[in-house]
């Protein structure tokens, strides 16, 4: 049986049929668009499908069938965070009162919510042991822009600016590389150690009067803490460069490492990873910022400012030039930070440090499950994720961690991100989260183990996996070599028909 | 724990099975000097009691003035089946289709989000979604650098000033940014300088990799667009459009009048205000530009048995593949909110995306007879959708009073364009097929007693 519906769908434009759908919105009067002058005005209609809403509304939940979801299983996606999106989170930024305020309502009748980011900039604080915190940037990679456009201004400020460099270990998230062609440094990319921690030497061959960044993930995305944290740190700052930490990890470490009291000088945070807000197919996420003393300046503007009243403004335009500008429109994703407040409200201090505790307890034992059938490079005890790799099982039978990847689709599961990060031989990056009960990590691992038992008897049962799938492995070449990105159909398909 | 589902029992288990007494273990690594105690935070909050917390700060807000507040962000009727189907946990709660096989729902979406898009816009090549209008924007301007091999875009004064600032931004790495000036004066005032801009690209030694231009621009006014896409063409540069989605079942689309790229912010589509997001960055171009344009693409294609299916296609652009050589570092997108401009679209249809469009101008036609009677006229003659700018003395102080007395009126546009005095005493109005007679009648007399009697009103 599937683990998602079976019903491919056609689409809305086969679906169209002229004349249908009517009756949202009043029809205004003829004349209304009289005083637009012709030149301006659209001559062809936009062929847009015409659909009535029982037929729309159809449409999308049966293509939601087709999903495979939180809400439907376990979802062990190393690196991303996959853990409950809480229930009354969706309900609370639904409220009327966030829902419809305008982004540029005046500070006085946005009280509720300039409080509401206020003390989620104080949480996260708390929780990184930085000095302040934005909440603009709209996701992780913007995040990640905004710390390092801020490095950049740092050293500009100083007159230093020689520094065109950003080191990042060859573990690291691809956006990191990513980020820093994007704010104009080249990159530098440091091998990691036979541990799976930074190459100490290497490291410090590459640091110099050039560097300007080093990005680090830590707990890394092999999902190890990285012990030489301080050293490291300190030959950072000795060399005149700033110290960037990916958050993507932060679900480890919460209530146990506070990157700025450690001496990281900026850092993002993922609220759709650590705080639970929805990934939504793919986002929306918010990528909020810390920064301790020496960016401070630098933040992105406005920043919510609080008065002696015990009010709350947004600061104004040009209130203070060293800042780097804006990232986005408007305040930031507000809508999905109302989510991650009441999580963190709901878990409080105690709560987010067992967030951490159970996460890493949960992945530790499910390493110890896996590695009854497949290889564990880095054999300590792990964070809030691990590697495992089927590097032995490819040697012996051929099945590669791709086709294992997609026989679990068959088992009833979502694969666990794979083949990253590249420096793991058919690796497989695991992380349970905190939400997931003891039972559901045998299961998983069960089947895990089931598959790795298959490869070894009907190696060709896993290589042609998934088996139960709405559709079997996709022809991604000629979806390449020939795109087809805007409706019209394809000849030679098969179809779905409408029901 | 309030979504944890382990016992004390099965964390005994856990451990035992791990051979340790305590988890504590299995923080060891983490250097005893940088070991954190403890967060300083509130105690957890039982639901009941975060519920009324969370309508309390919603309470706080006021969301129920008559507005007549657009300026990127714009009220519409959302029809009911939007928020239905995008609150099915199979929607939100899936992750970014990277398994085609188990996610042909949120991969399907997509495409027909591209292929609506694709049609409003007329061009090709539609990217999944980007974080806001603003980010979209500057990709945007990026992507011209890229395909030009160009470092110097140019952008109209009348492009909103937060995409102005985000463009500003994201260009600190080493590209150039030259604003092009408004008209003063006369019937093109509040529109971008065609004159200017020719001299701006004749530059010497300065090629220009981009021109960015608004339809309508920021003070709801209709730009020449085809004239400033032929001037960018004739030097070489690429022509982009900051478009607002709903206009363009009415107004002319950037396919129409030659731009290469269309950015612009797709909130309108059914999309909440929320504060300032999650809104939905609108990015496309033209067939050429296909392997510049960042972000994900969805493509069709069948499956190993022939069947039609979606995949996450063309790739190499990204950063998890090219890592530095990616068109951009962008990874979450906002995939949900193309899915409900998507609902919204199908649900409403061409002919009622044009009712919604021609409704907004009808409102703002009436808006300005009412407003001008209140002794607030239009600052610019020429032709606007929704949106446009009056002349009232002391803005500021007016729209601070109004508020008192139920009318959100619009912005102060000296908050946002302090450099240009021709609008130190300007308001920027919009309505939509939501505003009501009653609200421009409010809106009318109580500015009507502001203008007046602004003595009186001062002493209130």
């Amino acid at each position: 049986m599937s683990v998602v519906g079976e019903k491919l769908q056609p689409t809305l434009f086969e679906r169209s049929r002229p004349g249908r759908g009517e009756g949202k919105i009043p029809h205004p009067p003829k004349d209304a668009l009289d005083r637009i002058p012709a030149a301006a005005r659209r001559t062809t209609p936009a062929a847009l499908p015409e659909l009535n809403e029982p037929e729309v509304v159809r449409h999308y939940v049966n293509l939601s069938h087709l999903n495979y979801a939180i809400d439907t299983g376990f979802y062990p996606l190393g690196s991303c965070t996959m853990k409950f999106n809480p229930k009354l989170n969706e309900w609370a930024a639904r409220l009327p009162g966030f829902a419809n305020l305008h982004p540029l309502a005046p500070d006085e009748i946005a009280q509720g919510s300039l409080q509401l980011l206020w003390e989620l900039e104080q949480a996260l604080v708390e929780i990184s042991g930085m000095r302040a915190v934005t909440l603009q940037p709209a996701a992780g990679a913007q995040g990640e822009l905004c710390g390092i456009l801020m490095i950049r201004a740092y050293h500009r400020s100083r007159d230093d600016t020689g520094r065109d460099e950003v080191l990042v270990p060859d573990s690291s998230h691809g956006t990191n590389p990513a980020t820093a062609s994007m704010a104009g440094f080249k990159t530098i990319t440091i091998p990691s150690a036979a541990d799976g921690g930074v190459d100490l030497e290497k490291f410090r061959a590459a640091l110099g009067p050039r560097t300007a960044a080093v990005m680090i993930t830590n707990p890394s995305t092999l999902g190890l803490f990285e012990k030489r944290i301080g050293e490291l740190l300190d030959e950072v700052h000795a060399a005149g460069a700033l110290a960037y930490m990916d958050g993507a990890n932060l679900n480890a470490i919460l209530g146990r490492f506070k990157p700025g009291e450690a001496g990281f000088d900026v850092m993002h945070f993922n609220v759709h990873k650590t705080f639970s807000t929805p990934h939504g197919g793919g986002g929306p996420g918010a990528g909020p910022v810390g920064v301790g003393e020496r960016l401070l300046p630098f933040l992105p503007a406005p920043r919510v400012l609080p008065s002696d009243d015990g009010r709350f403004r947004l600061e104004r335009l040009d209130e203070r030039p060293t800042s780097i500008g804006r990232l986005r429109s408007f305040v930031g994703n507000t809508g999905v930070l109302v989510r991650a407040y009441a999580y963190i409200r709901a878990h409080g201090g105690t709560g987010l440090r067992q967030v951490s505790d159970d996460a890493v307890l949960a992945a530790n034992y499910l390493k110890k499950r896996v590695g009854e059938a497949y290889d564990i490079p880095f054999d300590r005890p792990c964070k809030h994720e691990f590697v495992a790799s089927a590097s032995g099982i490819k040697h012996r039978t051929g099945v590669r961690t791709l086709d294992i990847a997609k026989r679990l689709i068959d088992h009833g599961y979502h694969p666990p991100t794979i083949y990253f990060p590249l420096t793991v031989d058919e690796g497989m990056l695991i992380e349970p989260t905190e939400t997931e009960s003891v039972e559901t990590l045998d299961a998983f691992a069960d089947a895990l183990i089931a598959i790795a038992r298959e490869a070894e008897t009907d190696p060709d049962l896993v290589k042609s996996a998934p088996h139960t799938a709405p559709v079997g492995r996709l022809d991604e070449a000629t979806a390449a070599r020939q795109p087809n990105l805007r409706w019209r159909p394809m000849a030679g398909a098969d179809m779905p028909c409408p029901d | 724990m309030p979504y944890g589902p382990h016992t004390a029992g099965d964390r005994e288990r856990m451990l035992a099975a791990l051979g340790i007494a305590s988890v504590d273990d299995l923080f060891a690594d983490i250097p005893e000097a940088l070991r954190a105690s403890h967060l300083d935070l509130p105690e957890p909050e039982p639901e009941l009691e975060l519920a009324a917390r969370l309508q309390r700060l919603a309470g706080r807000n006021r969301t129920d003035l008559a507005s007549f507040l657009g300026a990127g962000v714009y009220r519409h009727w959302t029809p009911a089946a939007v928020d239905q189907i995008l609150l099915r946990g199979e929607w939100y709660t899936a992750y970014t289709p990277y398994q085609p096989e188990i996610s042909q729902g949120t991969l399907q979406s997509i495409y027909e989000y591209e292929s609506l898009i694709a049609e409003l816009v007329d061009l090709d090549v539609v990217s999944a979604s980007h974080y806001d209008g603003a980010a979209a924007t500057a990709e945007a301007g990026l992507m011209t650098c890229r395909a030009t091999r160009r470092s110097r875009v140019l952008v109209s004064k009348a492009v909103h000033p937060h995409y102005r600032a985000t463009l500003a931004a994201y260009f600190g790495g080493g590209l150039e940014l030259d604003d092009i000036p408004l008209v003063a004066d006369g019937e093109a005032a509040g529109t971008t300088d065609l004159a200017a801009l020719e001299r701006l690209l004749a530059e010497d030694g300065r090629p220009v990799a981009g021109v960015i231009a608004g339809q309508p621009n920021f003070l709801g006014l209709l730009e020449p667009m085809e004239e400033i896409g032929r001037l960018a063409h004739a030097a070489g540069a690429l022509f982009v459009s900051v478009i607002e989605p709903v206009s363009l079942a009415v107004l002319a689309p950037p396919g129409a009048y030659g731009a290469d790229i269309a950015a612009g912010e797709g909130q309108p589509l059914g999309i909440a205000p929320q504060y300032g997001g999650p809104y939905l960055g609108l990015l496309a171009s033209t067939d050429a530009l296909v392997r510049q344009i960042p972000g994900r693409l969805v493509g069709m294609t069948t499956d190993v048995n022939g069947k039609r299916a979606f995949v996450m296609t063309l790739r190499a652009r990204e950063q998890d593949i090219r890592r530095d050589k990616a068109a951009s570092n962008i990874c979450t997108n906002q995939a949900l909110l193309a899915l409900a401009a998507s609902v919204y679209l199908a649900t409403i249809g061409p002919h009622g995306l044009r009712d919604v469009a021609a409704q907004g101008a009808a409102r703002a036609a009436r808006l300005e007879t009412a407003l001008a009677a209140a002794g607030a006229p239009r600052i610019h003659p020429g032709p606007y959708l929704n949106e446009f700018a009056v002349r009232v003395p002391d803005a500021r102080a007016v729209h601070r009073r109004l508020i008192e007395q139920g009318v959100l009126a619009g912005l102060a546009l000296a908050d946002v364009l302090p450099d240009e005095p021709s609008l130190a005493d300007a308001l920027l109005v919009c309505a939509t097929e939501v505003t009501t007679d009653d609200d421009i009648a409010l809106f009318a007399s109580a500015l009507s007693a502001e203008i007046a009697a602004p003595l009186s009103g001062a002493s209130r």
